[in-house]
């Protein structure tokens, strides 16, 4: 259960992240409130996970204790979320990678056998719609769009294609996880997000990167080099001045 | 970026400690709390507090907002333990925090010491629960309220008529799936030109 809810809970809050940092640099101010209100909800749901197991836990540690004192290697979201923002079409198509394969997921979390979860995953279901529903609409406008927005949101996909792979395949923990009832088979949201992601590309006149060999090991702890940046920004705070609080 | 209004603290704890006091007065004084965010809206209008559970004297009580049960049931303040239950409108909203301090101000101003708010996610908040006199106050506020019911289907790739809160027109347009908050897109009115907020179906 631990690794579990941490995989949820570091997808959600690395995400987050990556999309605050656009806070202020958007190419248009609706744009910029927008990724920074998605910034909002997955730090939310991060939050959920992180008490969830901090209660579990029972040791004390608190959801801060999570987010900002543990290392790289004890983190265990999917490299696809801890890659840089890039240009925008390289943060919609990150997004909507992420999107297209969270909310069948989530869908699916619903029917956890932990009720704890399932109302989690309901919750969050009702803003990642949302979510998709957004990233899919910038994917076909740019797509769709001009010569440049074109060629950008495609190099965006075909350099992103290599870090899908590991959202569908389970790490141990993920399948220990839905054998035991509480977590997510994966392979059973395939079909479903495979279809949303064909008529998302077909929409947008794009074309689907070849499936070749795919990056993996975030889930276990061993990470692309953006993590420890993107950490060492995160946790500054609580790591240049131990125990602060507001 | 989000104007916090600190509510008046409506009675005297002097007076109201001589008074009898039921749960139907703790529902009055809730209702005094407003969203921090559209302070037209009450936390009740909203649907956030979903119930109330009182211990006075090793016994409890439960009341529920939807028909507010258990009304007329004496509290006694110097004793009762108050435990509020709310649901937050969106998992990052950070208004609930101060929704759950302005909760606690306002039942401290009336005596009791002991609140406690707590968190429930299940059943998941849903715009449905604004009921149509909420919906009335959103209008007049200048904001288009929730237009349909909140189906996840049809809520992917569903585009809605929204009518301008100002003019009536249903001639409008989306401008931004995220507005001034999460909970809220920015429209335009193509008749009356002003843009104003929606509050999306959730």
């Amino acid at each position: 259960m631990r690794d579990f809810l941490l995989l949820l809970a570091d997808n959600t809050q690395i995400l987050g992240h990556r999309l605050g940092e656009w806070c202020g640099h958007g190419p248009e101010l609706e744009i910029d409130m927008a990724m920074t209100n998605l910034a909002l909800d997955l730090v939310g749901q991060s939050r959920n996970y992180y008490q969830y197991l901090a209660e579990l836990e029972g040791k004390g540690r608190t959801e801060d204790d999570l987010a900002y004192l543990r290392d790289a290697r004890e983190f265990r979201n999917c490299l696809l979320v801890e890659q840089p923002n890039g240009d925008f079409a390289r943060t919609v198509a990150r997004n909507f990678l992420f999107d297209s394969w969270h909310f069948f997921f989530l869908q699916a979390l619903c029917n956890s056998n932990d009720e704890r979860l399932a109302a989690i995953a309901a919750k969050s279901l009702k803003e990642v719609t949302y979510h998709l529903r957004w990233s899919s609409e910038w994917v076909i406008r740019l797509g769709d769009g001009t010569e440049e927005s074109h060629r950008r949101i495609q190099d965006a996909f075909d350099h992103l294609w290599t870090y899908r792979g590991e959202l569908l395949t389970p790490a141990p923990f993920e399948t220990e996880a839905a054998s035991a009832g509480y977590g997510v088979d994966l392979h059973s949201i395939k079909p479903l997000t495979e279809d949303k992601l064909a008529d998302i590309l077909y929409q947008a006149t794009l074309r689907r990167p070849e499936d070749g060999w795919m990056q993996s090991g975030g889930k276990t702890g061993r990470h692309s080099e953006h993590l420890g940046y993107l950490l060492a920004e995160m946790q500054y705070v609580q790591r240049a001045y131990p125990n602060s609080v507001w | 970026m989000y104007s916090v209004l600190i509510p008046t603290l409506s009675g005297n704890s002097m007076n109201t400690k001589i008074q009898q006091v039921c749960i139907s007065d703790l529902w009055n004084w809730l209702e005094t709390v407003v969203d921090p965010e559209i302070p037209v809206l009450t936390i009740l209008d909203m649907g956030i507090v979903r119930r109330i559970e009182i211990r006075d004297n090793g016994q409890l009580t439960i009341s529920d907002l939807e028909g507010r049960t258990n009304a007329n049931v004496p509290v006694n303040p110097e004793n009762a333990r108050l435990l509020v239950f709310v649901t937050p409108t969106y998992t990052g909203c950070p208004a609930m925090n101060m929704i759950g301090a302005h909760i606690r101000l306002e039942l401290a101003a009336h005596g009791f010491s002991d609140v406690t708010v707590r968190e429930v996610l299940q059943p998941a908040w849903t715009t449905d629960w604004i009921p149509e006199s909420a919906r009335h106050k959103l209008r007049e506020y200048g904001i288009a309220p929730p237009e349909q019911e909140a189906r996840i289907e049809r809520l992917l790739f569903s585009e809605v008529s929204v009518t301008c809160p100002r003019c009536q027109s249903r001639n409008t347009e989306k401008l931004a799936e995220y507005g001034s908050t999460a909970c809220k897109a920015l429209y335009r009115c193509k008749d009356c030109l002003e843009p104003f907020d929606y509050f999306k179906c959730h």
